[in-house]
C-alpha cells in the first residue's frame, strides 16, 4: 500500500559564513511508504544535512518537512526529541551504541523509554537481534564486537522503536566489503519481509546498485531521482 | 529511573580506576575533616565540662550587678516566691545557693588568695558531683565547722586533711572575717586553676564567717538539660525581677565562649579550604567524563532520550561517588573517633598541655561522638555534591545531538 511518509517542500539550509553556502537548496522530495533509497552525491553535496532535517536533528532555514502529515520545522526541542523516539530509526555512520550496555540492552533501550513492558520487550530484542544474525552475541558489550556487528545492533536498535521509517547516514562507510555486504542484505530483507522503509547515504557504488530508487544531490539540489 | 540507575552505575565502573581514585579523596577529606572536628568538639566539650558543668554551672543569678563588682554587700536573700518560681519551671530540678568571696588563706608559715565558696553542700554534690572529686579525706556535711581544700592549694600550703587553714577578708559591709577551719577533704577539679585557689565550706559556716545572715551571691540552677539553658535564662529573667539578674553559661564565661568559637572558626576554615581542594578535583573528574561521553551523549538524545533523564544519569553518578566517599570516610572516622572518645589522651607536660592548664583547662584529648559532626560533614559532602552536579547538568540540558556527535 503507497502512502506517503515524508515531504518536503522548498526545503533550505543555509549556513551563513564568510561565504554564505547552500547546503540544501530548495529541495522538495517526496518519500513512500516501503521505500529502498539510497542519497548519493559527492561530498559536501548535501547529504549529511538533509537526512538530518528530514530526521528532526537539524532545522531548515526554510521550507517544511512533514513526517506522515506532522510539520516538524515548527516543533520545539523537547517535542522533536519525542518525536525522534517514536517515528524515527536512526542508523549512524559509527559509534553508535552505548558502550557501557550489551548489544542485548543497546537494542532494547528505545523500548525503555517508549515504556513497552517487559514479556513484549524481551520478545523483540530476541527477534530482531536473530534477525541481524547476532543471537549468540547478545550479551556483548560493543568493544567485543566488530564494527559490522556493531551496526546491525544499531539497526536492529533502529528497528526496535517500530518507526515509521530509518535514516542511516552512510551506514558502510567504516566497513569492510563482506560486512558492508552482509549488512545491506540485513536491511534489503526487513525491508523486502517487514516492510521497513530505509533511506540511507552513501558514497559506495556497490551499496547504489542495491537501492531501488537513487537521488543524486549536487551542490543541495536535486539533480537526478532514478526508480530501477 | 531504572535506566538512569542502571547506567549511572554502569558509567562509574567504566573508568574504575578514576571513580576509586575520586571516591578516595573524598574518603580522606571526609576522615580528616570528621576528625579534626570531633577532636575540637571534644577539647570543647572537656572545656566547659571543666569550667561549667563542674563549677560555674550553665544559669546563675545574681543580685543585679554582683556579676561586674564580685561584692559580698550584693548578697540578697532567697525568697519563697523566688523558690516557687523555680519549683514550677519546667526545666529546673533544683538550685544551689552558694556565697563567694575572697580571702586570704594562711598557715603558720604560708599564704595565699583564695576564693572561698560557701555553699549547700547537699545540692552541691547532686549539681556538681563535688564528693566524687575528693583525693583525700572525706566530703562535707551540712553545718560543719570545716572546709575542703583545692588540691593545687593543699600542695601550696603543704597541708593535708587533719591540719587546720585561716580565712582572713572582708565580710558584709565592711566588717572582719576571720575564721580558723580544720581541712576535711583535699579536691581535684578539672580545671588546673580552680585547684590552686578555691576553699569550699557548708554555706551556713561561710555565712558566719562574712557575717551575710542567711544571705547568698549565686543561685546556681539545676537543668534537666544544659541545652535548655538559654531558653530558662530568658524565661525565668521577668518572673524573678529587676533585682535579680539571671545569667546564661555564655554570659558566665564569655572568654571561654569567645576562645570556643574563635577556635571553632579556624577548623571551618580548614574544612574549607579542604573540602575545596576536594571540590575541583572531583570538578576535573566531571569535566574529563563531559568530554569522553559527548559523543554517546549525542547519540542519546539523537535517537529520543530526553536530555533531563540523561543529566539526572550524570547528577546519579557524581552524588554516588561523593555520597559513597563520604560513607566511607564516617565509617572509617567512627571507630577512630570512639577510641579517642573512650580512652582519652593525656597531653600534660607537653607546649599544648602547658598552654590549656594555664587558661584553665584540663590537659586532655578527647574526641567528640556527637552525632551532629558526623551529619554535619555528611551533610556537607551532599550539598558539595549537588553543587558539582549543577555544571554537568546544565551542559547536558543545552546538548545540541549534532554537534555532540560531531566530537
Ligand atoms: N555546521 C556547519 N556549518 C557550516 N557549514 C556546514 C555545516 N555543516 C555542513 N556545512 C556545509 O554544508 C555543505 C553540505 O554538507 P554535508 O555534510 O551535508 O555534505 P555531505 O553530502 O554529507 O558530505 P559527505 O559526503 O562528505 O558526508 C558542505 O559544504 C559543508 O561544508
Ligand atoms: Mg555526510
Amino acid at each position: 500500500m503507497e502512502q506517503l511518509v515524508i515531504e518536503t517542500k522548498n526545503l533550505s539550509k543555509i549556513y551563513e559564513g564568510a561565504v554564505e553556502v547552500r547546503a540544501v537548496d530548495n529541495v522538495d522530495l517526496q518519500i513512500q511508504n516501503g521505500e529502498f533509497t539510497a542519497i548519493v552525491g559527492p561530498s559536501g553535496s548535501g547529504k549529511t544535512t538533509l537526512l538530518n532535517m528530514i530526521g528532526g536533528l537539524d532545522r531548515p532555514t526554510s521550507g517544511s518537512i512533514r513526517v506522515n502529515g506532522v510539520e516538524l520545522s515548527g516543533m520545539r526541542e523537547n517535542e522533536l526529541i519525542d518525536f525522534r523516539l517514536r517515528h524515527i530509526g536512526f542508523v549512524f555512520q559509527s559509534y553508535n551504541l552505548i558502550p557501557v550496555l550489551t548489544a542485548r540492552e543497546n537494542t532494547e533501550f528505545i523500548m525503555l523509554m517508549q515504556n513497552v513492558d517487559k514479556a513484549l520487550r524481551n520478545e523483540r530484542v530476541e527477534k530482531l537481534l536473530s534477525e541481524v544474525g547476532l543471537s549468540d552475541k547478545m550479551d556483548s558489550r560493543p568493544s567485543q564486537l566488530s564494527g559490522g556487528q556493531q551496526q546491525r545492533v544499531a539497526v536492529a536498535r533502529a528497528l526496535a522503536s517500530k518507526p515509521d521509517f530509518v535514516l542511516a547516514d552512510e551506514p558502510t562507510a567504516n566497513l569492510d566489503s563482506k560486512s558492508t555486504a552482509n549488512l545491506l542484505d540485513i536491511m534489503a530483507r526487513l525491508n523486502r519481509d517487514e516492510g521497513t522503509t530505509f533511506i540511507f547515504s552513501t558514497h559506495d557504488q556497490r551499496v547504489i546498485d542495491r537501492a531501488r530508487r537513487v537521488i543524486t544531490l549536487v551542490d543541495g539540489k536535486i539533480v537526478s531521482d532514478e526508480q530501477r | 529511573m531504572n535506566l538512569q540507575i542502571k547506567l549511572a552505575w554502569r558509567n562509574l565502573w567504566r573508568n574504575k580506576r578514576r571513580t576509586l581514585i575520586t571516591m578516595a579523596s573524598v574518603f580522606f577529606a571526609v576522615i580528616l575533616a570528621t576528625l579534626m572536628m570531633s577532636i575540637k568538639e571534644g577539647m570543647y566539650g572537656v572545656m566547659t565540662e571543666s569550667m561549667v558543668a563542674s563549677y560555674t554551672g550553665f544559669v546563675q543569678v545574681h543580685a543585679k550587678g554582683y556579676w561586674e563588682d564580685k561584692s559580698l554587700d550584693e548578697a540578697f536573700l532567697v525568697s519563697d516566691s523566688m523558690t516557687s518560681v523555680f519549683e514550677q519551671d519546667p526545666d529546673l530540678t533544683g538550685y544551689v545557693s552558694r556565697i563567694e568571696s575572697f580571702a586570704l588563706s594562711a598557715t603558720e608559715t604560708t599564704s595565699k588568695g583564695a576564693m572561698v565558696v560557701g555553699t549547700d553542700v547537699t545540692m552541691e554534690k547532686h549539681m556538681t558531683n563535688l564528693d566524687e572529686r575528693l583525693v583525700d579525706g572525706q566530703y562535707l556535711e551540712p553545718g560543719d565547722d570545716a572546709v575542703l581544700l583545692g588540691a593545687g592549694l593543699a600542695e601550696y600550703h603543704k597541708v593535708g586533711v587533719g591540719d587546720t587553714i585561716v580565712l582572713l577578708g572582708q565580710g558584709y559591709h565592711g566588717t572582719n572575717a576571720a575564721g580558723k577551719y580544720p581541712i576535711k577533704g583535699i579536691v581535684k577539679f578539672g580545671s588546673p586553676d580552680l585547684s590552686k585557689r578555691l576553699v569550699m565550706l557548708p554555706i551556713e559556716t561561710a555565712q558566719t564567717l562574712f557575717g551575710t545572715e542567711g544571705q547568698v551571691t549565686n543561685l546556681v540552677l539545676l537543668l534537666d538539660d544544659a541545652d535548655q539553658a538559654f531558653e530558662a535564662a530568658a524565661r525565668l529573667q521577668p518572673q524573678l525581677g529587676e533585682q535579680l539578674e539571671v545569667m546564661d553559661w555564655h554570659q558566665l564565661v564569655p572568654e571561654l565562649v569567645d576562645m570556643i568559637e574563635a577556635d571553632r572558626v579556624e577548623g571551618y576554615v580548614f574544612m574549607f579550604i579542604l573540602y575545596m581542594v576536594i571540590s575541583f578535583g572531583i570538578f576535573g573528574t566531571v569535566l574529563m567524563m563531559l568530554a569522553e561521553r559527548r559523543h554517546e551523549f549525542g547519540v542519546l538524545v539523537a535517537v529520543g532520550m530526553k536530555r533531563i533523564r540523561l543529566a539526572s544519569v550524570v547528577l546519579i553518578e557524581v552524588v554516588t561517588i561523593s555520597l559513597i566517599g563520604a560513607f566511607a570516610g564516617l565509617l572509617g572516622a567512627i571507630p577512630v573517633c570512639a577510641y579517642f572518645f573512650l580512652n582519652p589522651v593525656p597531653i600534660g607536660g607537653e607546649e599544648t598541655g602547658q598552654m590549656m592548664e594555664d587558661y584553665g583547662f584540663e590537659p586532655v584529648i578527647q574526641a567528640s561522638m556527637d552525632a551532629s559532626i558526623f551529619i554535619q560533614q555528611a551533610s556537607i559532602v551532599a550539598i558539595v555534591a549537588c553543587l558539582l552536579a549543577i555544571y554537568p547538568f546544565i551542559n547536558i540540558l543545552r546538548i545540541n545531538a549534532i554537534q555532540a556527535m560531531r566530537s
